[in-house]
């Protein structure tokens, strides 16, 4: 089972939050100038790697905040969560197509 | 290729069954293949079968990184069915049940198809008016199928609990649907297609692409460089990984998805059934065992493995469902990395890369359609252009917004 610490409440079991995706992807600014190319990638494009990724979570059975997590999705081993706004923290992990 | 038939068993029964070939051969890679196949699972077997029996393409080589049905395909709940919403989906997937019909003659290999019928149940007034709209579309698109009244259900499945948590309202039967043994059509399609000359090579992981001025040369594996004029990749989970080798994006995620197998017992459930509402669905196999899929975990990950909390859902949902099966014990859970599409549509498409071909996106509902997948995508890796029934499911439709929105018939049964 894996455990994720929340900023606000600790560590908790996963099953009291819910995954939202890739983090820091920032939505474009210039809304009317961007094409249907740009836009598809915008919405619908993500890099889904195998190693490591930083994702947001909510602690939706909790505080019901909003956080990221640095996760490796190869092993689900987490290395760490922060606040949003907050930079990327630089973990020093391989991913497992790295390692070979 | 020894011929599998009565008279061949009965002939090699005399020498007690030490003489049959091996199924297929393991060469070691050649240099050069006019298709390479990313994947060998079921999609990627049939593909490389279709090519070498309809397009007359036989230099051939299929690359796996692991072994021969490891992956998905020996990973699913082996249910078929073709009851989804879309025009374009109801083609492709019906073409697929039109294949499974004739497969094990065909590959002379028994997959052991059954059509024994899929139960789609409706827990809410909600539910009725999907799988009517749904209903509706698949007539009109001319697939089998009939509404049920809760009183018709009873009568084909006495064992179920109507009147539970979430009532019982009604259903969607489609006759047509059924199970195949998901080995079997491994198998079979890798030893039909190394008849007809294809290079099955396991154990080979593929590295990296080899690409110039934006078209695919070939590429590095671990058992060396091989050049091919095409590259088909069919590798289900990790085609991101994949895809970021060749330098592009998927809109794709990975997810873990779970299934779980019971003690074998005497048949009990005739036919697949399945809620999308409370999330449960069971079918039996042939050796008593009843199959269990649970919902995939809702975050991404490469771990064929998944949380236990999933498990304990579905399981809920099960015994609420089917009482009678609440002291059953469970022998067997594992998970395997599904690529979940937005609009859970699958990807037939060309890429960004030249003569490199995606087939993914399946999602959790990919083993259904095993056959017409290869098919369609044999028939557009060799003419260079998309089959029209893998035309709409190109990977510019997230960019053109042209979805195959399927997410109310693909959320649960796989």
């Amino acid at each position: 089972m894996m455990m994720i610490e929340c900023p606000w409440c600790g560590k908790r079991d996963q099953s009291e939050f819910t995954a939202h995706g890739e983090a820091h992807i920032a939505r474009p600014l210039d809304t009317f100038g961007l094409s249907d190319q740009q836009w598809g990638d915008y919405v619908f494009f993500r890099s889904n790697p195998k190693g490591l990724h930083y994702e947001r979570w909510v602690h939706s059975f909790g505080c019901r905040q909003w956080f990221n997590v640095a996760r490796n999705t190869a092993t689900d081993e987490v290395y760490a969560s922060y606040k949003p706004g907050e930079a990327k923290p630089i973990i020093k992990a391989t991913t497992s197509r790295a390692k070979k | 290729m020894n011929k599998y038939s009565i008279f061949n068993l009965a002939r090699q029964a005399k020498n007690y069954h030490q003489n049959w070939q091996a199924a297929w051969r393991s060469p070691e890679p050649k240099k050069h293949y006019d298709v390479v196949i990313v994947g060998g699972g079921g999609h990627g077997l049939a593909t490389a079968y279709y090519l070498a029996k309809e397009c007359g393409i036989t230099n051939v080589a299929v690359l796996e990184k692991g072994w021969i049905g490891g992956g998905n395909t020996g990973r699913n709940t082996t249910i078929i069915r073709s009851n989804y919403l879309w025009d374009e989906s109801a083609a492709l997937y019906d073409h697929a049940v039109d294949l499974w019909g004739g497969l094990s003659q065909e590959l002379n290999y028994n997959v052991m198809y059954s059509p024994r019928g899929v139960l789609h149940v409706a827990h809410s007034v909600h539910d009725l008016q999907e799988i009517g709209r749904r209903g509706n579309a698949i007539h009109l698109n001319g697939i089998k199928s009939k509404f049920m009244t809760p009183e018709e259900i009873v009568k084909m499945v006495p064992y179920m609990n109507l009147d539970c948590r979430f009532p019982v309202m009604g259903g969607l039967f489609q006759q047509l649907g059924g199970t195949a043994r998901h080995d079997a059509v491994a198998w079979g399609y890798a030893r039909a297609a190394d008849a007809l000359g294809v290079d099955i090579i396991q154990n080979c992981e593929v590295t990296g692409f080899d690409i110039k001025g934006g078209t695919v040369k070939g590429m590095a594996t671990s058992k060396g460089k091989i050049s091919a004029d095409k590259v088909g990749v069919v590798v289900a989970g990790h085609c991101s990984v994949l895809a970021d080798m060749a330098g592009f994006r998927l809109p794709i995620e990975s997810f873990p998805l779970q299934a779980l197998v019971s003690e074998p017992v005497k048949p009990c459930v005739d036919q697949v059934i399945m809620s999308n509402g409370v999330h449960a669905y069971i079918s039996q196999s042939d050796k008593g065992e009843l199959v269990i899929g649970a919902s995939s975990d809702l975050y991404t990950s490469y771990t064929q493995r998944g949380g236990f909390d999933v498990i304990e859902d579905t399981l809920q949902a099960i015994v609420e469902l089917y009482p009678a099966l609440s002291r059953m014990k469970m022998l067997r859970q594992w998970g395997g990395i599904v690529d979940v599409t937005v609009d859970r549509s699958p990807i037939l498409s060309k890429t960004p890369v030249d003569n490199l071909f995606f087939n993914c996106g399946w999602g959790t509902g990919g083993f259904k359609a095993t056959p017409g997948s290869g098919h369609v995508f044999a028939h557009s890796i060799a003419e260079g252009n998309m089959h029209p029934y893998a035309a709409p499911f190109s990977i510019d439709r997230f960019n053109s917004g042209a979805l195959v929105d399927e997410g109310a018939a693909s959320a649960v049964a796989h």
